[in-house]
């Protein structure tokens, strides 16, 4: 064929797509008649599925208390002088003070040159040591293994066998990760195929945090809510999974079971029969359990205690612990330390098939590693100082101060929630948030229906109004259809929280008068 | 589904295989990464068992990996980011004043003044600031907003996101993606992971690696056939291949990009190293400006930058931003929800970001450090460069461009056919079969050509210039005679 003839075949081809797929601007006519063209990415012509990702933790309210935040900073006159950022698990913005050992060893690594300076602690100099040593060229500033580094992950393994009376752990099966969303975002992408009603089907908990849901939106996968149970201090009822499950057989390939212990955002401490019933059915049901477990120190209930599922499977022997395929996560953004700014987290694989473990080794390797002051810190965390070392006392008596402020604020929630006619407050075993149930007046939510709003948005933008508390509606977690809550951090210092919860409490009062 | 075990009892085959798993995760690579490092990091585990080896270290060329290569922090960032993890360094005498001010100013933005406070997801709003000022200063006087600034976990994270936002559409809508052959294999792993069509366009080896319109224009034909191309991604200065475009070529890539209705990713990395006379960084940003409303004004780009290149090399803290132009709004207010899940991106980055933004200033306590310090560390890589060149070109059967700015070097490399149909028997990619061989043989870890892609039948390696002076010499010299050796053998 000669090359006119070829152009010309070109030029037909080309002229046979659609103007959309020849690249061509869609015109548009402009107000005065004039031709514009749309711009190459619309709301029309982006990834559909990130337009269904909501995260309410950072949602709508958020950006409003920001607004207010702005305009009391310029002088507007408000009903309150502050924005009490109630929203999120944020400790440190909330005055909680962090560890000063852990501060110390970051100082340290940041800038070795500290290493002569008398005022630092023996124990300090030796991780920080230690932590560099296994960077590339003595720095914090190179790019680490993609795992993470190799010596921190042997930490995270030894902290595990001992937090787990001795059930081995192999460092191999521990990933580094920026903050635990990550590890949780990796691990549902690796989960997530097929097509129609084989689509990896998810089961999360109703209410649940919003990573979950936003994660699977984006992911298109089936999102399978099970409920917990409200009236049982929101545990679980393997009744209410196997129910879920069946129904979501008949539209999707339900593979994965996530669960949240302790709980966000309600709290609960599944019981040592809880997990392991959990286990069996997730062991019958061939589904891959993923055990987000980052709030593990958060426990105040006297009655409760934290069980890792890893353990437990151990500990119902080989026909489960050689078989159910497990991964749970942590992090170094709650419990005592409250760093979440440092992004820093790992998560534990067990019982995954080889292949799919060196897929997974290769997927983290493209965004090559976690940030490596994260990874020092989740070092600290897993090594803290032992008895008969120098930071030791002082890091104890931290410790200790931040988790029994956080039960004594825990029970006080509890206690003044439930003294309020219309909100009823489960008991805060564990994790930072309480999410008490609210009754709402039928004209409110006529009102909030008609304006388009979720009822417990409109209570709590009402709220925010009024008296500059930013809490997050309970249609962010998911709830009971016809029940509403709203979900508050504990986090405020004791005296501020008191304050905060009169004031809710005032608020509630007047709002029920207010649409009675 | 069931399994014979050994011992005859049926055993269950697992939930998640690689049968039924991700199929896109599948077919993600990232070389830079890969088997060979994979090989590299055995032979360094045997080497501290006191296996015999015909050399004592394993020398990591494959990755930008500055500081893991010997070369030092930038002093004024590491006494800041100290005052910030551990603020009681305030009221030590040891540090001086700009530092301390700006750790005070930097915790002050931080919740409960802390690094270990999330941000705001979008980045801390006086860093983003800072960031929007160093950009105009940049581009001479240029406006830049605060509110267009995104600050990320590393570059890698920005450029993911973007394209997140771009890949849409079935079949033959399925959004396609132009990118540089050869390219930094970020770009090509997300594209597989997102399942968008990759839209491969040549650079040209020939003129040191340049960048041709009729080239882009041949690729977008060819792929209009198959996808709907949406998306334009450029490395300038270039990875692996190290040119720095001239501003010529920049303009007529956003020309290419407004006609063909393409947005622009420009990523941009590497823009304080640019080594050769006669080359300077041009930013896509001012250029664009610089044409004139009718560009400024349409044309949708998203820019990248990074703390783990340049001058400071702080790869492990992942600091990064991206500022997007001419972005529809409501696109914008969804990118902004997007990243609000992740929370926002590291602390300590952030901080480090705002330092490489706003620096020490002529009149400052730290800046005769700081710019001693920096001066070297560009001084000694400029120097590097120009011997790698310099050296590669002396051996037959390697031809090396100029490296122009970047860190790496993409020379190309002649094998003997024997060495092919040898890389065949053995399955080989020749360009890996070669990189293989001079790993186990000398310990020197590089990267085969075929993992950032080049034009069949070439093969490459990237190397990366950084290790210091004295050992590069040594490192160059070993491949070249590995190379004469490789061609013997094979002959």
């Amino acid at each position: 064929m000669n090359h006119g003839t070829a152009l010309l075949w070109k030029r037909r081809a080309l002229s046979s797509l659609s103007a959309t797929r020849r690249g061509l601007p869609k015109e548009k006519m402009s107000e005065n008649g004039v031709s514009s063209r749309a711009k190459v990415l619309t709301i029309d012509t982006m990834n559909p599925t990130v337009k269904k990702v909501e995260y309410a933790v950072r949602g709508p309210i958020v950006q409003r208390a920001l607004e207010l935040e702005r305009e009391l900073s310029q002088g507007m006159k408000k009903p309150f002088v502050e924005v009490i950022k109630a929203n999120i698990g944020d400790a440190h913005a909330m005055g909680q003070q962090p560890i000063t050992f852990f501060r110390q060893v970051l100082a340290l690594c940041s800038y070795p040159e500290l290493l002569n300076d008398t005022t630092f602690p023996e124990d300090a100099k030796s991780r920080a040591r230690r932590i560099l040593q296994s960077c590339g060229g003595y720095s914090m500033g190179s790019y680490s293994a993609s795992q993470g580094i190799e010596s921190v992950r042997q930490d995270v393994a030894r902290y595990i066998e001992r937090r787990d009376d001795g059930v081995p752990c192999d460092p191999d099966d521990i990933y580094l990760t920026t903050g635990a969303s990550d590890g949780i975002v990796t691990v549902l992408k690796l989960l997530v195929c097929g097509e129609g009603a084989a689509r990896t089907g998810v089961m999360i908990s109703i209410p649940q945090y919003p990573l979950y849901s936003a994660a699977l939106a984006e992911l298109s996968a089936v999102q399978i809510n099970y409920y917990l149970n409200e009236e049982t201090c929101w545990s679980m009822d393997i009744s209410e999974l196997q129910r879920a499950l069946d129904e979501a057989r008949r539209h999707c390939n339900p593979r994965a079971l996530c669960i949240i212990n302790p709980g966000n955002p309600t709290g609960q401490v599944q019981s040592r029969q809880c997990i392991e019933d959990v286990i069996r059915f997730a062991a019958k049901e061939r589904l891959f359990l993923m055990a987000d477990e980052v709030y593990q120190d958060n426990v105040y209930a006297d009655s409760c205690k934290f069980h890792s599922f890893k353990k437990v499977l151990f500990d119902m022997g080989p026909e489960y612990s050689n078989t159910v395929e497990l991964v749970s996560f942590h992090s170094t953004s709650k419990c005592y330390m409250g760093e979440c700014g440092f992004r820093g987290g790992y998560m534990e694989i067990i019982n995954m098939d080889d292949e799919v473990k060196a897929q997974l080794t290769k997927l983290v390797s493209v965004r090559l590693c976690p940030p490596v002051p994260g990874q020092a810190l989740m070092d600290l965390v897993v090594n803290p100082p032992q008895t008969g070392e120098p930071s030791y006392d002082k890091f104890i008596k931290e410790r200790t101060a931040t988790l029994s402020a956080l039960a004594e604020k825990a029970t006080l929630t509890e206690q003044v929630l439930n003294t309020v006619q219309g909100i009823s407050c489960n008991p805060v075993q564990g994790a930072m948030y309480s999410f008490p149930r609210i009754t709402i007046p039928e004209k409110a939510i006529k009102e909030a229906t008609d304006n388009g709003q979720q009822p417990d948005m409109f209570y709590c933008m009402k709220l925010l109004e009024e008296t500059g508390i930013c809490l997050v509606p309970g249609s962010g977690f998911g709830q009971k259809d016809g029940t509403y809550h709203f979900r508050m951090t504990i986090l405020p210092p004791k005296d501020k929280l008191t304050i905060l919860l009169n004031k809710v409490k005032e608020f509630h009062q007047k709002f029920t008068q207010q649409y009675s | 589904m069931s399994q014979q075990a050994v011992n005859g009892v049926p055993c269950r085959g697992k939930v998640l295989t690689l049968d039924n798993m991700n199929p896109n995760v599948r077919r993600v690579e990232y070389a830079v990464r890969g088997v060979i490092v994979q090989r590299a990091l055995q032979i360094e585990k045997e080497l501290k068992e006191g296996v015999k080896k015909p050399f004592t270290e394993v020398i990591k060329a494959n990755i930008g990996d500055a500081h893991a290569m010997g070369q030092k922090p930038i002093t004024f960032l590491r006494q800041v980011l100290a005052l910030c993890s551990y603020p009681d360094l305030l009221e030590d005498n040891k540090f001086p004043e700009d530092a301390k001010q700006r750790a005070r100013r930097i915790l002050q933005a931080c919740g409960g003044h802390s690094i270990g406070a999330y941000s705001a997801s979008q980045g801390i709003e006086c860093i983003r600031q800072d960031v929007a000022r160093y950009i105009e200063k940049r581009d001479g006087g240029i406006s830049s907003n605060p509110d267009n600034i995104y600050l990320s976990t590393g570059a890698s994270d920005a450029i993911v996101t973007m394209l997140k936002l771009l890949v849409c559409g079935e079949g033959r809508d399925r959004t396609g993606v132009m990118i540089s052959i050869p390219q930094y294999p970020l770009y090509s792993a997300a594209l597989a992971d997102l399942a968008a069509v990759q839209i491969s366009y040549y650079l040209d080896e020939d003129k040191c690696w340049s960048l041709d319109v009729a080239e882009l224009k041949r690729a977008i034909n060819a792929a209009r056939q198959h996808c709907n191309p949406r998306v334009l991604c450029i490395i300038n200065p270039g990875n692996p291949t190290g040119q720095v475009q001239s501003r010529q070529c920049i303009e007529d890539v956003i020309r290419f990009a407004k006609e063909e209705h393409l947005f622009l990713m420009a990523d941009e990395v590497y823009q304080d190293n640019v080594y050769a006379e006669g080359c300077k960084f041009h930013s896509f940003k001012k250029v664009l400006f610089e044409m004139g409303a009718e560009y400024s004004s349409t044309v949708e780009m998203a820019s990248f930058h990074s703390t783990s290149k340049c001058y400071m090399g702080e790869c492990g803290f992942r600091g990064g931003y991206m500022e997007v132009i001419n972005m529809d709004p409501e696109v914008k207010a969804q990118l902004t929800k997007l990243v609000s899940v992740r929370l926002c991106p590291p602390v300590p980055g952030q901080a480090l970001l705002d330092l490489v933004v706003n620096p020490p200033q002529p009149d400052e306590p730290s800046y005769n450090t700081f710019m001693k310090e920096r001066t070297a560390v560009l001084a000694a890589l400029s120097e590097k460069a120009g011997l790698t060149e310099k050296i590669f070109n002396t051996v037959p059967g390697i031809i090396c461009n100029p490296v122009q700015g970047a860190m790496y070097t993409f020379p190309r490399i002649t094998l003997p056919q024997k060495a092919i149909d040898k890389a065949k028997e053995e399955g080989l990619v020749p360009d890996m079969f070669y990189c293989m061989r001079l790993l186990e043989e000398e310990g020197i870890c590089l990267v085969p050509g075929s993992g950032f892609g080049q034009r069949e039948g070439t093969f490459h390696f990237r190397m990366t210039i950084l290790p210091p002076t004295e050992k590069l010499k040594i490192v160059l010299q070993k491949i070249r005679d590995y190379h004469m050796r490789f061609t013997q053998e094979f002959s």
